[in-house]
């Protein structure tokens, strides 16, 4: 981020949550991938981090009631849309007391109460299910917004094409957010794609698109804002192509050869979220002792979390059969 | 005293009525899918007036897009309406099956319970009207073998009539299919009680009682089996016919008992027989009954090949009430 202070900045109090948030995702992944690469938990684990920004941007313009939908990398949009860390530690790791009962897993966090309404581990899927939510809200009559998250890889599969259309056409309250992090699964974009920019293809479908740099957490905001702003004013939806970089490949374990080393070395020495911090200090909104503070309590957070996941049960045997229907049909 | 001129109407016109009883007991009841609203009422004229009486937001056209159509269905589910989605013909299924068998049928498990697909699928399906391989098939074992779906397939008008509203009203995702050639035939017409008139799934109508072999059947394929019957007793052969009307979940007592009175069982359906509704049923007759059976379980489906085009192949794909017949005669070898 540049360092000089700048007059589209959001308020302080805005600018500290998105902090809040991309603290919270930093802390959770590390932990996650220590716990991982120490052997202390088995898990199929996408790391988002990299790509905080996006959530962080887009999420501090919601409500509770708004809708969010993502995909198997989705911790970032979890955690933004405030889904309760220790459910969502317990989830992860498969438990009883997680948000799905551990019947889901990380590829299909569930958490109506926070709003975060789909996790899907199918590639573009989300697109047209996060339809449904706009059409339901359009159909109340309510002024509800659904956020749905996926990657550059996702805009090459045909529900990307029937979601975006179908939203164009009945004017729903959705906004897409394509986190662009270059790679679908281990191809670069330029490989799979014949656009330099995924926003390109709004034009397709007669909605606005925009190419925004995702590592710049108010640039996303203020792009994010006023596509959440139009979607809750009945004028449609917006396909934001946030721009970003995945700092551990596809998924944990993943050898990353097809990454150039140079390449990721680059990314992570711009990593988003110190320098975030270095701009909210160099130009006053906030200070040593708060941005600290903020960082003990998450510590503490996920450190709390971690026990009480570590420490719940696995799922009871009953639930083998249960919530396949309403009733048990063997 | 007054008496009312028994309500005689085909199957599509019961379909019909079924959704706008729905949509009048329910305002979250919406239906959408393509050319559905007026003028055409779908090409089968099927939703004919609903979008006049209930406007063009529940009664939704839709762009060609099956896998928009169903997740749109899928996350309205979610938010709480009660969608019924239209696939024009089954075999388009193939374009949305990752909404239907990842997403319809899984969410419920996948959220611990926490959000819920009550929506509903129409489609039409079956040969016979020379559509060819894509306009034809019958695709009800996708959804079988997806736990999460139920599927339900009427024979007649009133049980259409019945097990829509039911559907419609379930709290899980209802693959629902409507035999194509029983839409508008009047031979297939029948009496439909007026009203929220409803029947359950999961519980099987025994059409026709007989001792000494169970057809067991659904969708159009009951006609056949009750044909069948009608020639077997002429034989001297007493047959018992079973519309199981739905198959997720499917009424297993009523088979049990059925095949514990008469010993010998055929199960009859018009989708191609290999790894067919009728295999799985056929296996669990012989893992409950094998002791009690007189003779090995028979199927009559359709043949494994896509199915063809020109009349007389395409009759030839077709379950015919000879192909039962000599099924039966199988059993009392």
């Amino acid at each position: 981020m540049a360092t000089t202070n700048r007059p589209d900045a959001p308020d302080r109090d805005a600018l500290l949550r998105m902090f809040e948030i991309q603290q919270k995702i930093k802390t959770a992944d590390e932990r996650f991938r220590a716990m991982l690469t120490s052997g202390q938990v088995q898990l199929i684990y996408y790391s988002p981090r990299g790509q905080e920004c996006i959530s962080a941007g887009y999420a501090v313009h919601l409500r509770p009631d708004d809708y969010v939908v993502t995909i198997y990398r989705g911790l970032h949009d979890h955690i933004a849309k405030g889904v309760p860390m220790r459910e969502l530690w317990a989830e992860f790791l498969g438990r009883g007391t997680g948000t799905c009962k551990g019947k889901g897993g990380p590829m299909h966090v569930t958490h109506p109460k926070s709003g975060l309404m789909v996790t899907t581990g199918i590639v573009g899927a989300g697109i047209p299910i996060a339809n449904g939510f706009g059409l339901a809200s359009k159909l109340s009559g309510t002024d509800q917004v659904t956020v749905v998250n996926f990657g550059d890889g996702a805009s090459n599969i045909g529900a990307f094409h029937e979601g975006l259309n179908m939203a164009a056409v009945w004017k729903l309250p959705v906004i897409f957010v394509c986190q662009n992090n270059l790679y679908g699964e281990h191809t670069p974009m330029a490989m799979s794609t014949g656009v330099e920019y995924i926003s390109e293809r709004a034009a397709s479908y007669g909605m606005p698109g925009v190419t925004v740099n995702g590592n710049d957490p108010v640039a996303m905001w203020k792009v994010a804002g006023e596509a959440i702003e139009r979607a809750r004013a009945g004028e449609g939806p917006t396909l934001i192509e946030a721009r970003t970089y995945r700092f551990w490949g596809h998924l944990m374990g993943d050898a990353m050869e097809y990454m150039p080393k140079e390449e990721r070395k680059a990314a992570m020495a711009a990593d988003p979220l110190p320098a975030f911090r270095a701009w909210l200090l160099d130009n006053g909104h906030a200070n040593e002792a708060q941005l600290a503070e903020i960082e003990d309590q998450i510590k503490a957070l996920v450190d709390d979390a971690v026990d009480f996941a570590m420490n719940s049960p696995e799922p009871s045997m009953d639930e083998l059969y249960t919530d396949v229907y309403e009733e048990i049909i063997k | 005293m007054t008496t009312t001129e028994p309500r005689i109407m085909p199957m599509g016109m019961a379909i019909n009525e079924a959704m706008d009883v729905a949509m009048g007991l329910d305002e979250k009841v919406f239906l959408l899918g393509e050319d559905i609203a007026e003028p055409s009422g779908g090409v089968y004229k099927i939703t004919k007036g609903l979008s006049t009486k209930y406007g063009t937001d529940r009664v939704r056209k839709t762009p060609i897009s099956e896998a928009a159509i169903i997740g749109a269905a899928v996350g309205a589910a979610i938010a709480g309406y009660k969608p019924v989605a239209e696939i024009m013909i089954m075999d388009f299924i193939g374009v949305c099956l990752d909404q239907i068998t990842n997403h319809a049928a899984k969410i419920r498990y996948m959220s611990g319970g926490q959000t819920t697909v009550p929506m509903v699928i129409r489609t039409s399906a079956g040969a016979g009207r020379g559509f060819g391989a894509q306009h034809s098939e019958l695709l009800e074992a996708f959804a079988v073998h997806s736990p999460g779906m139920k599927v339900a397939i009427p024979s007649n008008p009133a049980d259409a009539k019945g097990l829509l509203i039911s559907s419609i009203f379930d709290a899980d995702p209802v693959l629902f299919v409507e035999p194509m050639l029983m839409y508008w035939d009047p031979t297939y017409a029948g009496e439909v009680p007026a009203g929220d008139y409803r029947v359950p799934l999961g519980k099987a109508n025994t059409v026709v009682e007989g001792k000494d072999v169970s057809l067991i059947s659904y969708g159009r394929q009951v006609h056949t089996c009750k044909k069948a019957a009608e020639e077997l007793a002429a034989e001297g052969i007493s047959a018992e016919v079973i519309d199981l009307r739905s198959i997720v979940p499917y009424d297993e007592a009523a088979v049990m008992a059925s095949v514990t009175k008469t010993k010998r069982a055929v199960v009859v359906h018009e989708a191609v027989t290999r790894c067919g509704f009728g295999a799985e049923l056929s296996s669990r007759i012989h893992e409950e009954l094998f002791g009690t059976l007189a003779a090995p379980v028979q199927r009559v489906g359709g043949k494994n090949i896509p199915i063809p085009y020109a009349s007389n192949l395409e009759k030839a794909f077709l379950p015919q009430v000879a192909d039962v017949v000599a099924a039966v005669k199988r059993t009392n070898k």
